[in-house]
């Protein structure tokens, strides 16, 4: 097992945001987690982190509980963020950007994984030297992807990677999910609104509402489910037709 | 583009004509009792005199401000069209990248250009007391600036009481010197010590603090330390201050007028002038200005100094990349401490006297003007607002109580041309080519 949640709650000030999460990843999976606007899977993803951390429950990744590390150190042991909104760091160039995200990695690795991001995402050696905020919302997503996988993680978590973008981006963002999965064996945890795309890219995957995951299974099952169909994908399908 | 711009922006000459005759008219009616109109004492008696010549010059001078004011406003507005305008285009990106390519070997040059003229300005200077003063505060207030762009330009933390680790170089350098005999090049290091100190003091309770609130905390310590130097008597002198600071050596040359050590004339066989002495500081300060820059170019290209920066542009995604906030926070707030402290070593040895009224908010606020007019995180932005800052109350001596307004009107100006600072483009730390190649 990579990735273990037992009962995690968590609060947003006053806000009881998670109520007694039950989750796990294992090694080489991509899981979906789907659900509305404040069903609180951001919330999930961040407690993960520790921002904010877990008030009850307990979190082990690869066999250690990291409920009670700093967001820091829970980085360190090998997890990490795309974080909802991209979070890249504008006024910096897209290359010091990706050395920001390799600061946890060995330097002698980073002509590699630089060459390894720029065969990945081919714009960003275009863009390497402008600024990042001046690249478009779906190369910063690539950017923000790329720069989380510098520091050559053992689980990615994705948080909503396809918010805002144009349908030719989402498309392309879950054929990244797809090729980094399927040929270089990263487990991933995604969480997206967009339920279609998101279950069928998915091994396996869960439902949450209001703070509580109320279905899971495979990808497929949950696509065929009828509460699903009818909770989040009647209004899917005809984005996903585009 | 510049036809396009010109097509949608100008007006005619016509038509700047009428408007600017409007103003003129206003400026009639209002200067026909104001100006026109004036009352003498005649005998006695109040008799209403007028005053056409200097009613038409107003109107003269109404006119033609309007015109060039007119002419202004547009040539603002057509030149923020086209940035606005290079700006969303898709290609713009590239002619951004192009003409930085171009933009950097000017700004290069202009740095280099501003070197060569710092070190030669005592030579023709030399008689020039004044220059040579004026010159060396400038060149402490460059000092200050790029210390404090550590904290603010490239760790973007919002301090207003940076003058307090300038008081705290500067009071340990007075303290030790003048009680315990050390001189300035062995207080130096102490002092710089001592200044990152209490950075690390400050930067300790308000690691969770960002921003306005951030603000708010560093602008009371400044005043918590000017509060201690003035009640502290017994330590700092209070009020009066701290007199007879050693004046700084050249390598253990004393830089006085003959005795029986040997003095920094006698050693080199020159005639003793009190000018020596003024130009070694303006040499002091430049070295330890130079050190400075050059100190945190290199640590800009460092992780720490990157991390400094990520961190200033968002902090979760920082501390999700496995950055400890904590450390880069308390090391952005040290260096740019010790830096601080430096400069007040500096300031206590040139003066030879200090008290707690030379380390006022006012200072900081000054500093800090320097750190946002000159572009944050920009070196040669700092170079540029210090010399805008320093100069134009001295050239403003002429317009007496004006000053003050003349300089406000300067800062005004600059926000409304220049809202990111006089040089707000940000310096890449790492050139690539397309193939990946370390340039």
């Amino acid at each position: 097992m990579m990735l273990q949640l037992s009962g995690v709650h968590a609060h947003y000030g006053s806000i009881h945001a998670l109520h007694g999460v039950d989750l796990a990843v294992q090694v080489g999976e991509v899981v979906t987690l789907i659900g509305a606007n404040g069903a609180g899977k951001s919330t999930l993803m961040m407690s993960i982190f520790g921002q904010p951390r877990a008030s009850a429950g307990r979190i082990v990744f690869d066999g250690e509980d990291i409920t009670a590390l700093a967001t820091h150190d829970i980085a360190r042991r090998g997890i990490s963020l795309v974080p909802e909104g991209r979070r890249i760091f504008p006024r910096m160039t897209v290359i010091e950007n990706l050395q920001m995200g390799a600061v946890l990695g060995e330097e002698s690795n980073f002509d590699v994984d630089l060459r390894r991001m720029y065969a990945l995402f081919p714009i960003l050696e275009e863009r390497c030297t402008q600024s990042a905020g001046t690249l478009s919302g779906g190369e910063q997503q690539m950017l923000a992807i790329a720069r989380a996988l510098m520091s050559r993680p053992q689980l990615l978590l994705l948080d909503e990677p396809s918010l805002g973008l144009a349908p030719l981006y989402i498309k392309k963002i879950f054929q990244i999910v797809r090729e980094l999965n399927r040929e270089h064996g990263m487990t991933i945890l995604l969480v997206e609104q967009n339920a279609h795309h998101a279950l069928r890219v998915a091994h396996r995957a869960y439902v949450l509402q209001h703070g509580q995951i109320i279905l899971s299974g495979t990808g497929s099952e949950l696509l065929a489910s009828p509460e699903v169909r009818a909770a989040y994908l009647e209004g899917g399908q005809t984005e996903s037709a585009a | 583009m510049a036809t396009l711009v010109l097509a949608t922006h100008s007006i005619s000459p016509a038509a700047r004509f009428k408007d600017a005759a409007t103003v003129a008219f206003i400026a009639l009616l209002l200067g026909i009792p104001m100006i026109g109109l004036t009352t003498v004492d005649q005998g006695g008696a109040l008799r209403i005199a007028t005053r056409w010549p200097t009613l038409f010059a107003f109107v003269a001078a109404a006119f033609a401000g309007r015109l060039v004011l007119r002419y202004a406003i547009d040539q603002f507005k057509a030149r923020k069209l086209a940035h606005e305008r290079s700006a969303a285009a898709t290609a713009a990106a590239d002619a951004v990248a192009d003409s930085r390519r171009a933009g950097r070997p000017l700004l290069t040059w202009v740095g280099w250009a501003a070197l060569g003229v710092a070190l030669s300005l005592p030579v023709f200077f030399a008689d020039n007391r004044y220059v040579v003063d004026t010159a060396t505060t400038v060149l402490i207030y460059v000092m200050l600036g790029w210390g404090l762009n550590v904290v603010v330009g490239l760790a973007g933390l919002l301090d207003l009481g940076y003058v307090a680790f300038y008081a705290v170089g500067a009071y340990t350098y007075g303290i030790l010197g003048t009680q315990f005999g050390w001189g300035f090049w062995q207080a130096l290091p102490v002092a710089g010590a001592m200044a990152a100190t209490f950075g690390i003091i400050l930067g300790w309770p308000t690691l969770r603090l960002r921003g306005d609130y951030l603000a708010i905390v560093t602008l009371g310590f400044g005043e918590i330390i000017r509060v201690i130097l003035v009640n502290w008597t017994e330590l700092s002198g209070g009020p009066n201050g701290i007199a007879s600071i050693p004046r700084p050596s050249f390598f253990g040359l004393e830089l006085k007028p003959p005795g029986d050590d040997p003095t920094f004339a006698s050693f080199f066989g020159l005639e003793y002038s009190p000018s020596q002495r003024i130009i070694f500081l303006y040499y002091l300060i430049l070295a330890l200005a130079l050190i400075t820059n050059v100190f945190v170019s290199r640590m800009r290209k460092l992780p720490i100094g990157r991390a400094w920066e990520a961190m200033r542009e968002d902090e979760i995604a920082c501390k999700a990349m496995g950055i400890n906030a904590r450390n880069v926070k308390l090391s952005a707030f040290a260096i740019g401490a010790m830096l601080g402290g430096f400069a007040g070593v500096f300031f206590a040895a040139r003066m030879g006297f200090i008290s707690p009224e030379s380390f006022t908010f006012s200072e900081s606020a000054i500093i800090l003007a320097i750190v946002v007019l000159g572009g944050m995180g920009s070196q040669l932005g700092v170079v540029l607002a210090s010399l805008v800052l320093v100069l134009l109350p001295e050239l403003g001596r002429d317009f007496a109580e004006y000053r003050m307004l003349l300089f406000g009107a300067a800062m005004v100006l600059i926000m409304v041309w220049k809202p990111g600072g006089i040089l707000a483009h940000r310096e890449p730390t790492m050139r690539y080519v397309a193939d990946g190649e370390k340039r």
